[in-house]
């Protein structure tokens, strides 16, 4: 055994480095809570209609996809202003790094986009592809011959959509996941983790987007579903984390008593998943009626899962061993 | 046909004994690199260890380990940071997005973002070394306590303090081979 650490002195002051890491700031978590939501929208959307084989039947809901394309773009210009070397951003498409979960998401974002449009533009109803056309331009044209196409293909679309969505959601968690000299980040649950959050964030969103009962009802069913695997991934996390090695223990002590503890418990686990679950259950068993509290405390815990997980793992590295 | 040309392992041994942590290593490196103001690629470590009156004092230069299975390398996503000659690890300027995930990667906190956008590190001066030269932080050290050298050469210096001394690499439990070892 070593003998017991009594000082290091170090001369390195590096900007960004020292004396901790902290090189991403609100750029980083902003772009995976957005990108995030657009998942969950996919997933959800598609996974529903491929079940019930219902079109989308609230203006809400059939503009989703649409405003899913939004929400990526944003998170993207969140993600561009991150960047040090933004000039350089066209280098993502140059190259496809496999062991680079960034090189995915770069590639997989520019899946993002056709099917998210094609989907949108078919959920559309006859009124609304023309006052979409309409307001298009010279493009207004491609509106009905894109959504005609797309009708006709409406369910490998819906699958394509809903592969890609959980794709994005996956990457969003892999992305810090792989990312191993991070204690807090070193986890396998990391993945399907953001991905159970992007799907109870996106049902939160459609629900605030005014659907109808019967959708609602669905909605609600996924949500619930989506938090409660969600529970169980972060128990599994902290369960990994106590019973692994020291670095693990590092990570576990962020969450179990150390410096993270009260936002992670507080903002993430009792506001963002705990309540809405208490609220979705009460809804269930007709004891209280539908709000957009519940929904909202979804968008709050999944915004707030990003910003701490982001800041936990940047300062959680090997330097904090003795 | 001549013989299959051997492959170099560029490698540097720092003696944790002779150290004296007097930081010419880090001067030298921020001259011949033209390192920016308030940055540096390599620095100086004094760790004490024990309980008075048994203490132990160890000095380090430290610097990016050029490690074989660089997670730096696996993380970016452009092909900017890669295994250069002798398996250097290096970041071309010109492919860098400074997206950061090399920086969060690296169990060493090795690399930063230089002012002007990329990421940059120590390159164990491979421009000199490809010119026959040694690296500046060796070539000043004044107490001859860094060996640069190709550990695929039994014959070469570094190879021959490895063999006959202790030593050590930091962090081994990362699993990333690195390529800068202590001799203690």
């Amino acid at each position: 055994m070593k003998p017991e650490l009594i000082e290091v002195v170090s001369n390195r002051t590096n900007p960004g480095i020292d004396p901790v890491v902290h090189v991403w700031g609100w750029e980083v978590p902003v772009y995976l809570f957005l990108g995030g939501l657009a998942a969950g929208i996919m997933v959800v959307l598609s996974a529903m209609e491929l079940r019930s084989g219902e079109r989308p039947t609230s203006r809400g809901t059939r503009w989703a996809p649409l405003a899913a394309v939004a929400l990526v773009s944003l998170g993207m210009g969140a993600l561009f202003l991150d960047l040090a070397h933004k000039l350089h951003v066209w280098r993502f498409y140059t190259t496809f790094q496999p062991t680079s979960p960034m090189s995915w998401g770069a590639w997989i974002l520019m899946l993002v986009y056709p099917v998210l449009l094609l989907q949108g533009l078919s959920n559309l109803n006859g009124r609304e592809r023309t006052w979409l056309s309409e307001r298009l331009g010279p493009l207004g044209g491609l509106v009905g011959r894109v959504s005609a196409w797309a009708d006709e293909q409406r369910r490998p679309v819906l699958w394509t959509t809903a592969a890609t969505g959980v794709g994005l959601g996956i990457y969003t968690g892999l992305l810090l996941g792989t990312l191993s000299a991070r204690f807090q980040w070193n986890s396998a649950v990391m993945g399907p983790l953001f991905l159970a959050s992007g799907v109870s964030t996106g049902a939160a969103l459609l629900l605030l987007l005014r659907p109808d009962a019967k959708e609602h009802a669905v909605l609600v069913r996924w949500d619930t579903a989506a938090i409660a695997i969600e529970l169980v991934l972060l128990a599994v996390m902290i369960l990994g984390f106590l019973t692994g090695d020291q670095a693990d223990l590092v990570a576990a002590n962020q969450l179990l008593g150390g410096a993270f503890t009260p936002y992670f418990w507080g903002l993430v686990v009792l506001t963002g998943l705990a309540a809405p679950l208490a609220m979705n259950l009460a809804e269930f068993k007709r004891r209280m009626p539908a709000t957009a509290l519940g929904p909202v405390l979804v968008l709050i815990g999944g915004f707030s899962l990003r910003t701490i997980l982001v800041a936990a793992g940047q300062v959680t590295g090997y330097g904090l061993l003795p | 046909m001549g013989a299959p040309k051997r492959e170099k392992r560029y490698a540097m041994a720092m003696d944790t004994k002779k150290c004296v942590a007097c930081s010419a290593c880090v001067l030298a490196c921020k001259a011949e690199n033209q390192v920016p103001e308030g940055f540096c690629r390599d620095w100086i470590v004094e760790e004490v260890r024990g309980a008075y009156p048994n203490l132990k004092a160890e000095n380090r230069s430290e610097r990016c380990n050029h490690c074989s299975d660089a997670p730096c390398v696996d993380a970016c996503p452009t092909g900017a940071s890669h295994y250069a000659e002798g398996g250097v690890v290096l970041v071309t300027h010109d492919k860098c997005t400074g997206c950061k995930a090399c920086v969060a990667s690296c169990p060493y906190d090795a690399r930063y973002v230089h002012p002007e956008g990329y990421v940059d590190k120590c390159t164990f001066c491979l421009h000199r070394v490809k010119e026959g030269k040694l690296p500046a932080c060796v070539t000043v050290c004044p107490t001859s306590s860094l060996t640069f050298g190709d550990l695929n050469d039994p014959e070469s210096e570094i190879s021959k303090l490895l063999a006959s001394r202790d030593h050590k690499v930091l962090h081994p439990e990362a699993g990333t081979n690195p390529n800068v070892f202590f001799l203690s």
